[in-house]
C-alpha cells in the first residue's frame, strides 16, 4: 500500500498504464500546459495536476495538448478508440460536456450497438465535476444522471484514492466507453492505494463503508463522506446505518442495494444533483419496484434543489446536501411507522 | 479622428475604473475574502473601452469569463458589480452569478460567460434581432485567442455572414489561453482575423494597447456594419497583466516578459503619455481622475463588504418567471 492523494491516484494509474500499453493516449486542454510559450511545456500536467510528467515521458503523439475544442477532443477520442487506441480525453470541467454532447451521446455511446456489435470503443472521458468551490452555475455541476441514462456508456464515480486507482485501471482495460467522474473537491483527499500493478476495481460492485441494521444510505462521490459523517453521528445515538458507496452508476450494483434495504427497511438516497429525472429518483424507483415489501417508511431523498448552482458561499452551501440534512432524513425515515 | 477633451477624459476614466477595479480585486482575492474563480482584465482596458465608447444601450455585447472590463465599459454599475463578486444579494445578479456571470441586459450587456466559445452564437442572435428592429444597432461578441478555436465561434461567423447579421466579432489576442500559447493553438498563420476573412467577412487588425488605434478602428468597423454590410471582425493584439486566474504561477511566461509588457504595453500609461505629450490633456487632469477613481473603487469595496448576504431561501428564487 502507498498513501497518496486522490489526484495522484488518477495521475499515477494513467502513467503506469501508459508504460504498460503503448495504445493508451491522453488528450485535452492544457494536459501538458505551456505549449507554444516561452516557458515551454510544463511539468505540472494541467490545471488539476493530473498529467504531470506525461509529456516528458511519452511525447506529443501520446500526450496531446489540444486547442479549446471540446467537440473535437471527445470526437477524436471516439475516432482513436475505433482505430485501436485507448484514448483518455479530459474535460477540465464536466460542465463542458455541453459543448461535446453529440460526440458522447450520438457517437461514442452507440457505435457498438449501431454497428451490430462488430466494434468496440474503449474511450475514457474524464469529467472533473462537482460543487464546493463557489464556481457557480457553469463550473460546478454533477451531470452523472444524464450520462447514466445513455445506453452504451459506463459511468463511474470513485470516492477514494484506492477506488480511483482500481477503477481507472479497469476503465483503461475495459473495452467499452467509460465516463470517469472525478470530484474536484476530493482531489486533495489522502488514502492507501494497493501497489499491485494489476489492481482493478470491477464496475458494478458497490462498497459498504459503514454497516448497520436500521437504515440504508446510498451515496456517490463527495456525498459518501457526508453520508459517513451522518452515520457516525447517528451511531452515537445507537442508530445503525449501512452506507453504500455505489462507485459506478452504470453498471449499477442492484443486489447490494436491495440486500441492504431488505434488512433495514428504510432508505435515504443522497445525490449532489437536482432531484428531477436523477440518480436519486432512479434508485428510488428500483427499490420501490423490487423491494417494496421490505420498505417500512417512504424513501427519503437528500438532493440539490431544482435550481442551477448559485455562486455566493451561503447559497452554494444551502444548495448542497450536507451531513445535517442526511441525518434529518434518516430520523424522518425512522420516525415513520 | 481626434477626440475632444470631454471624450478623452471619459475614456481615461473608464479605463482607469477597470484597472483599479482589477488591481483591488487582485489584492482582495489574495486575502481569501472572495469566493470562486476570478479572471482579471487588467492590461486589456483599451479594447473594452475603445469598443464600447461607440455603443448605446441598444447595442448589445456578449462577454467572456474575463468579463469585468467589458461590463464596466458597457456601463454596468461599479458598486453592483463589486457586490456581485462579493456574493451579496444586493449584487447585480443577486449573488447568483458571481464574477463569471455578471450581466445587465438593460445596458446591452448580455453576460460574462463561463463557457469559452459560447458568446459568439449569442451575439449572432442579438444581431439578428437588431436587424429585425431595423434601427441600425449591432451586437458584438468578445472572444479570446482561445475561444477562436471553438467550433461554436466558427459556426457563428459563418451564420452571421450567411444571414448578413450586424454582428462584430472582436478577438482579443492576449497570446494565451490559460497556460497554452497562441503560437501553438491557433493554426491559421497565427492570425485570427484571417479566419474571419475566410468566412467572407471584412476584417480589421489593430494594436489593442493603443486606445486611439482601437477607437479609430472601431469607428470604421461600426460605420461599415451599421450601414447594413453584414458582419465584420477585428483582431486586437493585447496583453493580460495578471495570471489566467488568480493564483496562476504563470510559468509559461518568458523571463522578464511581465516586466516588459508592463513597461512597454500598458495601454493606460501609453494613453497618458500620448495625450499629455500632444498637450490634449494636462497631467493634473488625469491625476484628478486617478484620485476620484481610487476612492470610487474603495467605496465600492467597502459597500460590497457591508452589503446584505443572501439566505437559503434565495436559492429557490428566479429559476422561472413563474412556476
Ligand atoms: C468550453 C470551455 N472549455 C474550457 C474552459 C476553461 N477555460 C476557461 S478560460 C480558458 C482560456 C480562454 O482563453 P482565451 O479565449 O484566449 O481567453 P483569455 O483567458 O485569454 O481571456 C479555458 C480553457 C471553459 N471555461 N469553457
Ligand atoms: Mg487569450
Amino acid at each position: 500500500m502507498t498513501k497518496m492523494m486522490y489526484r495522484d491516484a488518477v495521475r499515477n494509474t494513467i502513467f503506469q498504464e501508459m508504460q504498460r500499453d503503448p495504445n493508451v493516449v491522453v488528450l485535452g486542454e492544457d494536459v501538458v500546459g505551456g505549449m507554444g510559450t516561452a516557458g515551454g511545456p510544463e511539468a505540472i500536467g494541467g490545471i488539476w495536476s493530473t498529467s504531470g510528467g506525461f509529456y516528458e515521458a511519452f511525447g506529443p503523439d501520446r500526450v496531446i495538448d489540444t486547442p479549446i475544442s471540446e467537440s473535437a477532443i471527445v470526437g477524436a477520442a471516439g475516432g482513436l478508440a475505433l482505430s485501436g487506441k485507448r484514448p483518455i480525453a479530459e474535460l477540465m470541467f464536466a460542465d463542458f460536456i455541453g459543448v461535446s454532447l453529440d460526440q458522447i451521446w450520438n457517437q461514442i455511446a452507440k457505435f457498438r450497438y449501431m454497428f451490430g456489435g462488430k466494434t468496440k470503443c474503449p474511450a475514457i472521458i474524464r469529467l472533473i465535476y462537482g460543487a464546493g468551490y463557489n464556481a457557480a452555475a457553469q463550473h460546478s455541476q454533477s451531470p452523472h444522471a444524464i450520462l447514466t441514462g445513455m445506453p452504451g456508456l459506463k459511468v463511474v464515480m470513485p470516492s477514494t484514492p484506492a477506488d480511483v486507482a482500481g477503477m481507472m485501471r479497469q476503465a483503461i482495460r475495459d473495452d467499452d466507453p467509460v465516463i470517469f467522474m472525478e470530484h474536484k473537491a476530493l482531489y486533495g483527499v489522502q488514502g492507501e492505494v494497493p501497489d499491485d500493478p494489476d489492481f482493478v476495481v470491477p464496475f458494478g460492485h458497490a462498497r459498504l463503508t459503514r454497516a448497520g441494521q436500521d437504515v440504508t444510505i446510498l451515496a456517490t462521490g463527495m456525498m459518501v463522506g457526508m453520508a459517513e459523517a451522518a452515520a457516525d453521528t447517528l451511531a452515537e445515538d445507537g442508530i445503525g446505518a449501512d452506507v453504500i458507496d455505489l462507485r459506478s452508476t452504470s453498471p449499477l450494483d442492484e443486489e447490494a442495494i436491495l440486500d441492504s434495504v431488505e434488512v433495514t427497511g428504510r432508505l435515504v438516497i443522497v445525490d449532489e444533483a437536482p432531484p428531477r429525472c436523477s440518480l436519486a429518483t432512479d434508485l428510488a424507483a428500483l427499490v420501490a419496484n423490487k423491494a417494496f415489501a421490505s420498505l417500512r417508511a417512504p424513501i427519503e431523498m437528500v438532493t440539490a434543489p431544482h435550481t442551477p448552482i448559485p455562486f455566493a458561499r451561503e447559497l452554494e452551501s444551502a444548495y448542497l446536501p450536507n451531513p445535517d440534512k442526511i441525518e434529518a432524513a434518516v430520523r424522518k425515515a425512522l420516525a415513520y411507522n | 479622428m481626434q477626440l475632444n477633451r470631454t471624450d478623452l477624459l471619459e475614456a481615461y476614466r473608464r479605463m482607469k475604473i477597470i484597472r483599479d477595479f482589477e488591481d483591488f480585486l487582485h489584492d482582495e482575492i489574495a486575502k481569501g475574502e472572495i469566493a470562486g474563480f476570478t479572471h482579471l482584465y487588467a492590461g486589456q482596458e483599451a479594447v473594452a473601452v475603445g469598443v464600447c465608447e461607440h455603443l448605446s444601450d441598444d447595442d448589445k455585447i456578449v462577454s467572456t469569463h474575463r468579463g469585468h472590463g467589458h461590463c464596466l465599459a458597457k456601463g454596468c454599475d461599479v458598486e453592483g458589480m463589486m457586490k456581485e463578486i462579493w456574493g451579496s444579494r444586493e449584487g447585480l445578479c443577486k449573488g447568483k452569478g458571481g464574477s463569471m456571470h455578471i450581466a445587465d441586459v438593460d445596458k446591452g450587456m448580455l453576460g460574462a460567460n463561463g463557457i469559452v466559445g459560447a458568446g459568439a452564437p449569442i451575439a449572432v442572435g442579438a444581431a439578428l434581432a437588431a436587424k429585425l428592429d431595423g434601427k441600425g444597432n449591432v451586437a458584438i461578441a468578445f472572444s479570446g485567442d482561445g475561444a477562436c478555436n471553438q467550433g461554436t465561434t466558427f459556426e457563428a461567423m459563418n451564420m452571421a455572414v450567411v444571414t448578413k447579421a450586424p454582428a462584430i466579432f472582436v478577438f482579443e489576442n492576449n497570446h494565451y489561453s490559460e497556460h497554452t500559447g497562441f503560437e501553438y493553438a491557433v493554426g491559421t498563420d497565427k492570425d485570427i482575423a484571417s479566419r474571419a476573412e475566410a468566412f467572407g467577412m471584412k476584417v480589421w487588425r489593430a494594436d489593442g494597447t493603443d486606445f486611439s488605434s482601437v477607437h479609430d478602428t472601431m469607428r470604421e468597423v461600426l460605420e461599415y456594419v451599421r450601414a447594413g454590410n453584414g458582419p465584420a471582425a477585428v483582431e486586437f493584439d493585447t496583453e493580460r497583466f495578471y495570471g489566467h486566474f488568480e493564483g496562476d504561477p504563470q510559468r509559461y511566461r518568458g523571463k522578464g516578459e511581465l516586466d516588459r509588457i508592463r513597461a512597454e504595453r500598458d495601454c493606460i500609461k501609453k494613453f497618458r503619455e500620448t495625450v499629455t505629450e500632444a498637450k490634449l490633456l494636462e497631467g493634473s487632469d488625469l491625476d484628478k481622475i486617478d484620485a476620484e477613481v481610487a476612492s470610487q473603487i474603495e467605496q465600492a469595496v467597502a459597500a460590497a463588504r457591508a452589503a446584505d448576504r443572501p439566505t437559503a431561501e434565495d436559492v429557490l428564487a428566479d429559476v422561472y418567471i413563474d412556476y
